[in-house]
């Protein structure tokens, strides 16, 4: 199997996370697919790892992976306090710094 | 040139005196005027040691100056507080502080039923230093602050009672003619400076003499406007019948004997630009002979005494200062008069007080009539600075105004006669204005209402009178016997001896013309006023109704002046909102405008930011491919 369809495989994750991010209302849809991206960026790093025959890659996808545990962590704890505050997980809602 | 330590003291002290009463406030309500009193008269005390000891030196060394600290060092400009005294200071000096002394203790009686004595007094000590330092400056930025400060304090004393919207109107009005003249002698120095380097009077004496006729006509012709303005000459002489709103005292001291004649100084004091300057001196002489003509115009017609005495006091100044543009002979005798006036004039108008303290501040002289009755020393002293103005022989004023009419007789020529024949005239309408004024106080029927009481005034009130209208008799004599105070004054206005000039007419001749045209004026006024209605009669001469306005100068200046000032700042104001603030608003309306469609971007949606971050990404991911491509 040729290499590259995994770099078109997490192209077309990533478009997929990208494009749910922009249309998504729901706090939660957002947050996941923010993760799809996060993960089609650990593939690519990965292919790529494995394109060039060094390790490099392989320690970025770890670092990616702390990183996005960490921002689990801060961006639902952020996601629950709005909800509990507007009864409302809609990113739309949450607009206050247009003021 | 001498240095002396003595002079800062003739300013510190009055200054230290009007500060302190200022800042101490109503604790000093009680002791205040007592204590400004005897400021003065340690000041005057200072300048009679001062004089004994100038007396002492001889020659050059007369002079004695004092380096106070030095004031401005600017490459090569240096200006030093410099004080100057000197043969013509130091007569300044005497008849500043010695009337304005007789003024103090006058006050001290006059001003008892004022709750605001004390500041009276601080603003008559301020006025005090201001004139002294006017007439002790070495240099033309020195006189300068002397210059204003007078100012200042005259339109402080003029507005005294500014409760009163007609005196504070009255003090503005003062203020702001003087700042024409003002204007001038700052104009004055600065051509001086540009000229010559230095505004010291030595110096610009030194550089004088090299000058270019056109710059020493043009300092001159600002040096006059600056007079003109000080010493209420034509054409800005509107000030001075209103500056009357002031306490009697201060027309007096300032009004009558001092301030007013700061123009005269300056003028004397800057004989070697007027004398290089034939020009320059014949804008004086015709300034002072339409000023000592339109003033005693206005006299006849004015029945507030203290607005009488004060166009009478315009038409004196009007002789000096006519004296002062006669070159280098005429210099003594304005200053002879000046010092005669100063004694004759305040004595008159502390007399016009007088009066008024006994008539209820009543001013109308049509309300008097038969006060010698009831005011005998008043009226005494009034009549011997009456006989003294008028110049009757032995009295101050005929030694003073018969020189200076002498003197315009002899410039030669057409000039001579036309001035001789100006300077006569005034002293027959001077005669006639005189004469109705002590006609219509003193002599007669009485006039006055039920209600007032006149009394004579008290011993503080009438000493002062008394000792000046001993000047008004003795200072003519003693400044002229001898030639006295022309050989004192020698050194300071006449260093180069002018040949005499043939004398177009002998003194004698002179005198007994100049008595004869005050005999027309005295006989026509007592004919004229044998019974006097109590309401100004209307159906008179144009020429009355013309004397009764200030000859039309209010109306003049009203109409050329200030309703075209008006207008200009009117269309100012417009195009100040027009134009400017639209500049500035249009500046402000194109901004908002555009950040209005800027702020459309941001919607608050973070979907919306999302997008245009990855439309951004996608952007510089292009670009940099098409870079690297």
């Amino acid at each position: 199997m040729d290499i590259a369809n995994y770099i078109y495989l997490s192209v077309l994750l990533f478009t997929i996370g990208a494009i749910g991010v922009v249309i998504r209302r729901n706090a939660i849809v957002v947050f996941m697919c923010i993760e799809l991206m996060l993960n089609a960026a650990n593939l690519a790093f990965v292919t790529f790892s494995r394109i060039h025959g060094n390790l490099s890659g392989q320690v970025a996808s770890f670092f990616t992976m702390v990183v996005a545990a960490c921002e689990v962590v801060v961006g639902l704890a952020i996601i629950v306090t709005i909800y509990r505050s507007r009864r409302s997980a809609s990113v739309d809602d949450a607009s206050l710094l247009k003021r | 040139m001498t240095t002396s330590t003595n002079l800062v003291y003739l300013i510190a002290l009055p200054l230290f005196s009007a500060a302190l009463l200022l800042l101490l406030g109503r604790i000093a309500d009680k002791w205040g005027h007592i204590f400004a009193t005897l400021i003065s008269g340690s000041v005057f005390v200072i300048g009679v040691a001062e004089f004994f000891a100038m007396q002492g030196r001889d020659g050059e060394a007369r002079a004695a100056t004092q380096k106070v600290f030095e004031w401005i060092s600017v490459g090569t400009f240096q200006v030093d507080a410099s004080l100057l005294l000197d043969q013509l200071s130091i007569c300044f000096v005497l008849l500043i502080s010695g009337v304005g002394t007789l003024i103090h203790i006058y006050s001290i009686a006059y001003m008892s039923h004022d709750h605001d004595r004390r500041r009276f007094f601080a603003y008559l000590n301020l006025f005090i230093a201001a004139m002294l330092l006017l007439v002790l400056g070495d240099s033309y930025l020195n006189l300068y602050v002397g210059w204003e400060g007078v100012g200042l304090a005259s339109y402080l004393l003029i507005g005294f009672w500014n409760q009163k919207p007609a005196y504070a109107t009255a003090a503005k009005k003062a203020f702001v003619a003087n700042r024409v003249g003002d204007l001038g002698l700052s104009l004055a120095i600065m051509i001086a400076f540009t000229q010559f380097g230095t505004v010291t009077f030595a110096g610009v004496k030194e550089g004088a003499s090299g000058a270019s006729a056109g710059a020493l006509t043009a300092i001159g012709a600002m040096l006059l406007l600056a007079a003109a303005g000080k010493s209420a000459q034509f054409p800005l002489q509107s000030w001075l019948g209103d500056a009357m709103a002031g306490p009697t005292p201060v027309s007096a001291l300032i009004h009558a004997a001092t301030m007013v004649t700061a123009g005269v100084y300056l003028i004397t004091r800057s004989n070697f630009i007027f004398d290089a300057s034939p020009t320059a001196q014949l804008m004086v002489v015709i300034v002072g002979a339409i000023t000592l003509l339109f003033g005693a115009l206005i006299g006849t017609a004015k029945d507030d005494i203290k607005k009488a005495l004060a166009a009478s006091t315009m038409s004196q100044i009007g002789y000096m200062i006519l004296a002062t543009g006669l070159g280098p002979v005429g210099y003594a005798f304005a200053i002879m008069h000046l010092l005669t006036h100063g004694f004759f004039k305040a004595g008159m108008f502390l007399g016009a007080g007088s009066v008024m303290h006994g008539m209820n501040d009543e001013v109308n002289m049509r309300r008097y009539g038969a006060i010698r009755k009831v005011m005998p020393i008043t009226a005494a002293t009034f009549g011997l600075g009456y006989l003294a103005i008028l110049g009757v022989p032995p009295f101050a004023g005929f030694y003073s105004k018969d020189k200076i009419i002498e003197t315009a007789f002899n410039a030669g020529g057409i000039e001579g006669i036309l001035l001789g024949g100006a300077t006569l005239l005034g002293a027959a309408i001077t005669a006639f204005y005189m004469t109705r004024v002590m006609v219509l106080t003193f002599a007669g029927t009485k006039r006055w209402d039920e209600n007032a009481h006149p009394h004579e005034s008290p011993i503080l009130m009438w000493a002062p009178m008394a000792i000046l209208a001993i000047g008004s008799v003795t200072s003519g004599f003693l400044l002229n016997s001898g030639s006295a105070l022309v050989n004192w004054l020698q050194p300071v206005v006449n260093e180069h001896h002018e040949h005499h000039s043939e004398e177009f007419l002998p003194p004698l001749v002179v005198s007994t013309m100049a008595l004869v045209f005050v005999a027309i004026g005295v006989a026509f006024a007592v004919l004229k006023y044998r019974t006097v209605p109590l309401i100004a009669p209307l159906d008179v001469s144009i020429f009355t109704k013309a004397a009764r306005k200030d000859l039309y100068q209010d109306s003049f200046n009203e109409a050329v002046l200030m309703r075209p000032g008006q207008k200009l700042t009117a269309g100012l104001v417009i195009t100040d909102y027009k134009v400017i603030d639209g500049l500035v608003r249009s500046v402000g309306w194109v901004i908002q405008t555009i950040s209005s469609a800027l702020r459309s971007i941001q919607n608050g949606y973070v979907r919306s930011y999302a997008l245009i971050m990855v439309l951004g990404v996608l952007a510089l991911v292009t670009a940099i491919w098409m870079v690297t491509l």
